[in-house]
């Protein structure tokens, strides 16, 4: 077992992990933040993303260990008291269905929209491309992210 | 009040933003594997490696003295109390039904089949523990494709042979037909095995407390689910509850009752704990059931104007290794539609279900119909090369015209509305298709190495399933109503109780705008319940695009009632004659008296106080109603896809996708918009990406999302999408909308890609149309054939 201190989304925590403990179970089963689910184990549909250190990372291709001092955001910390316009504008845009991919999504567009403040079209969808939604078709996803940079997500 | 009314009046066609979207969008749902019980433990599985084995021995010991573990157990071990999954769509009477047990006794049929079951303090121990059982297997020869396998002396997957069913159906004189027809183009198409994919991947919690036992699963059918543990697994049914809670996407794949639920709720009553298991996606991939894999042998006949004189169809339907809950059925869904919108004067068609040792294949969204509407959109396309004729055109000299409707087909179906001219004119001027005809001639001309194609699918569906006599009529195993009950609360709220399980399609927001329209209520103080068998004792579930198109109906049926009763009760209220009252917007008022008046939910609090009810009347508005659909319904639409494919790289790129579909009436536009935006991802899907491939000893070898390629935003195009209306001929006049979009875009999609390429003389290219097939069927066709 190995000693980690980490903090999500503003909590800190202390917890004794197996070594090979994937960061999203950290987080679902020994911490209880299961807003961030799992859909695959090839690190391929993203739904796991979180943010580590301001950065989206799959959570189930990182080790709780790897995570030890690191800032964790998960879709659960995103919003302070007002949903994060990317939150938003997903519901406005109807960007979501069953909503499993939801939260993955939101936090990679969050980061994308860091990264750069106003994509283009393609560039919404080559920067999601690590993301998987089998509902949508990604038509109102794509029309989600503008409407969040639109409104200024990304500054 | 006024205000409220306007709101009320206008519910129906309104974009609402959805009531689910809150929870989901800041990670506050609750999915199956969310949830955590007191003591609970973790199953893991044992599964097959090889895809056809005798089972010589199982051996639990290993995996029994890991740290952690508290049991563990082989088919065997459960003997007669496993007993075995159903089907329930026994589809002819001699159908071959092999037993289905939920985990292999003495043979296993498929990689991925469930030999052994452990139970441990957490899922990674159990996951270590499964490792560890033995299990020693004596191979016998795989079966895997249905053309061998029904050849003689193929090895056999069950005793009784590789044959499970042959279902025929005929209309009009073939002979005639098809004897002395100028034009008759025959046809083979492969619809390549899929793998759903729901995002969620499915998991289960079972818990008993005394005699009672609770399962939640990420299922589509909650209540089918708490029959069927009843009639074959001896838990009475009062005993039993089901829940689904958010359930992450279906598509089909959760239309299911497996053995990974049985198992749940066998094991934890051996071991007087909760149980949990939760499936990854490559577990999922190899053992959540599959979808389509067909050959389609199709034959069209037609006189020199175009017109069609005959269809025949012959079927070969994977069926995998065993049956599952409606396996047998699924091409029949298609069976009725292959004559689509077209009329003619005779058709026949001919299934046979073939075992192999591969999954068992069951629904997957359109379920039968996307096949249908494969052959026939494909054949259409080339009827019309053999015929000289623009493609549309060919489609519109044969379909139904908008006032021959009510029309009954040659599949003996009556369509209550269409209109195709209206949809199709719509989609021709959003694509700009005569400009593109033009740029496409233009480039075929200059030998343009990027060509330019354009696919057509005038598709119609039969959904809004089902009429309980037809489902009668086919052998189904149940009936296709749908329940509905709406709860008055004291302060004028509504509880609205549908049988119905959404998983992705919205029914919080939609019932409550039917609802808020029936009752004049405002949305926002409507709450839908579904999904669980205590809350919601009745129900036939979600799939088919059924829930709209019954579950709808039958919520308004449940509205009339609790406007019947209000009304006796605001008659004594208001000190009129019922006779004189007028219901609208919510309120009832006296006719030649519009002050005098009294809102639903006035009455509501009226009738909990019951301090002032007439006699005899009861101190409730509450309602229950099932609605058992007298037809299907069909949507329809045309969808027009542009692609261009590079002919020196196989390359095909979506240009421009337009659908206009006709789904009837609208409750929600902005969901029904993004229905069809999600049915056509998953056409394209199939039509340019996915495909569920075995290999020569019958492993699974995209059992990954690495390996199977469900698309991604960068792998998809932009869809302009547009209506036509033309009403249903139930009450809402609504049609259904989960599955138009899937079933219209393959044949679209592949169309294009086979107009494109057809200048090379190529007139099929095996789905999906990878880069790497359609640079081949290009190089083939330079080389003369050679290749």
């Amino acid at each position: 077992m190995a000693q980690i201190k980490v903090t999500v989304d503003g909590v800190q925590y202390a917890d004794q992990v197996e070594p090979r403990l994937l960061l999203v179970h950290y987080l679902r089963e020994v911490i209880g933040k299961t807003g961030t689910p799992v859909g695959c184990d090839t690190s391929n549909c993203g739904a796991c993303t979180v943010l580590m250190d301001g950065v989206s990372v799959k959570s189930c291709s990182v080790l709780a260990v790897q995570a030890d001092g690191a800032d964790i955001t998960t879709i659960e910390g995103l919003s302070d008291g007002e949903w994060h316009p990317v939150q938003r504008a997903f519901h406005e845009e109807h960007a979501l269905q069953c909503g499993y991919c939801t939260p993955g999504m939101i936090i990679a567009a969050a980061d994308l929209l860091r990264d750069n403040p106003h994509p283009t079209d393609a560039e919404i969808r080559e920067g999601l491309e690590g993301n998987l939604c089998r509902c949508t078709g990604y038509e109102n996803i794509v029309r989600a992210v503008r409407r969040a940079a639109e409104a200024g997500a990304g500054q | 009040m006024t205000a409220t009314t306007d709101a009320a009046q206008a519910e129906l066609g309104r974009a609402r933003l959805r009531k689910e979207d809150a929870r989901l969008i800041t990670g506050q749902t609750n999915w199956t594997d969310n949830i955590s019980l007191p003591g609970m433990l973790h199953m893991a599985f044992a599964r097959s490696p090889v895809a056809h084995a005798k089972i010589t021995g199982v051996d639990l010991s290993a995996a029994r003295n890991m740290p952690g573990v508290i049991a563990a157990f082989s088919g065997a071990d459960l003997g007669a109390e496993q007993g075995s999954l159903p089907c329930a769509w026994p589809v002819t009477e001699d159908i071959v039904i092999p037993p289905h047990p939920p985990m292999a006794v003495d043979e296993v049929r498929y990689v991925g089949e469930a030999v052994a079951v452990v139970v441990a303090r957490d899922r990674y121990a159990a996951a270590d523990a499964a490792a560890m059982v033995d299990v020693d297997y004596e191979p016998l020869p795989p079966v895997l494709d249905m053309r061998a396998a029904l050849a003689e002396g193929s090895p056999k997957v069950h005793e009784a042979g590789n044959k499970s069913y042959e279902w025929v159906f005929a209309a009009g004189d073939m002979d005639a037909a098809f004897a002395g027809a100028p034009v008759v183009v025959e046809r083979t198409y492969r619809q390549q095995r899929l793998i759903p994919c729901a995002m969620e991947p499915r998991a289960v919690v079972s818990q008993w407390v005394g005699d009672q036992v609770t399962l939640w699963s990420a299922t589509q059918i909650p209540h089918v689910v708490r029959f069927a543990l009843s009639a074959f697994f001896g838990i009475p049914e009062q005993d039993v509850r089901v829940i689904a809670p958010d359930v992450g996407g279906g598509f089909g794949s959760k239309l299911q009752f497996t053995a990974e639920e049985v198992l749940a709720v066998l094991v934890s009553r051996r071991v007087g704990k909760p149980v949990k298991w939760t499936e990854s996606r490559s577990e999922g991939n190899m053992t959540v059931h599959h979808g389509r894999d067909q050959w389609q042998r199709i034959r069209i006949a037609a006189d020199a104007d175009g017109r069609i004189r005959g269809l025949d169809v012959d079927l070969l339907a994977d069926m995998g290794a065993y049956l599952m809950l409606v396996t047998p059925g699924i091409p029949l869904l298609g069976a009725f539609m292959y004559p689509a919108i077209y009329k003619m004067d005779a058709y026949s068609l001919k299934c046979t279900g073939v075992f192999t040792t591969k999954m068992p294949t069951d629904a997957y969204r359109g379920a039968g119909r996307p096949e249908a509407t494969f052959a026939i959109e494909r054949i259409m396309d080339e009827l019309a090369v053999e015929l000289g004729m623009e493609p549309l055109e060919l489609r519109e000299r044969n379909w139904i015209k908008h006032e021959e409707f009510p029309y009954t087909t040659i599949a003996g179906l009556t369509y209550d509305s269409g209109n195709y001219e209206a949809a199709t004119a719509r989609a021709k001027e959003l694509f700009g298709y005569d400009e593109l005809r033009r740029e496409q001639a233009e480039r075929n001309a200059r030998g343009d190495t990027v060509r330019l194609g354009i696919g057509i699918s005038t598709f119609t569906e039969m959904c809004g399933l089902a009429p309980s006599r037809v489902l009668g009529s086919l052998s189904y195993g149940a009936g296709g109503w749908e329940h509905a009950s709406i709860r008055m609360l004291p302060t004028g709220k509504v509880e609205v109780v549908t049988g119905s399980s959404a998983h992705g399609q919205g029914h919080e927001t939609a019932w409550s705008q039917i609802v808020a329209d029936q009752l004049g209520v405002p949305f926002e103080d409507i709450r839908v319940l579904h999904g669980d068998t205590l809350v919601s004792p009745k129900g036939m579930d979600t799939y088919g695009s059924r829930s709209l198109a019954v579950g709808g109906l039958a919520l308004v049926s449940a509205c009339d009632k609790v406007v019947d009763k209000a009304k006796v009760i605001a008659a004594a209220m208001l000190e009129a004659s019922p006779d004189d009252l007028e219901f609208a917007a919510g309120r009832f008022s006296v006719r030649g008296d519009p002050e005098a008046g009294a809102t639903i939910q006035e009455i509501a609090l009226a009738t909990f106080a019951a301090h002032n009810l007439p006699a005899g009347v009861e101190p409730s508005l509450d309602s229950d109603a099932t609605y058992d659909p007298d037809n299907f319904s069909f949507p329809h639409g045309t969808h027009l896809c542009a692609t261009e494919v590079d002919t020196e790289t196989g390359m095909v790129t979506i240009r421009s996708y337009v659908a206009v579909d006709d789904v009837g009436v609208v409750v929600n536009p902005m969901i029904v918009e993004g229905q069809v935006h999600g049915g056509i991802a998953q056409g394209i899907a199939q039509a340019l990406y996915e495909e569920g491939v075995y290999d020569d000893d019958g492993n699974l070898v995209t059992s990954t999302l690495a390996d199977y390629l469900v698309p991604s935003a960068a792998d998809l195009p932009s869809y302009v999408t547009d209506r036509s209306v033309s009403p249903a001929g139930n009450r809402l006049g609504v049609k259904g909308v989960g599955e138009a979009g899937t079933i219209a875009s393959t044949p679209a999609v592949v169309n294009a890609i086979i107009d494109a390429v057809r200048p090379f003389g190529i007139n099929d290219i095996t789905m999906p149309c990878t880069p790497e097939r359609v640079w081949r069927a290009i190089q083939t066709a330079q080389d003369g054939g050679a290749a």
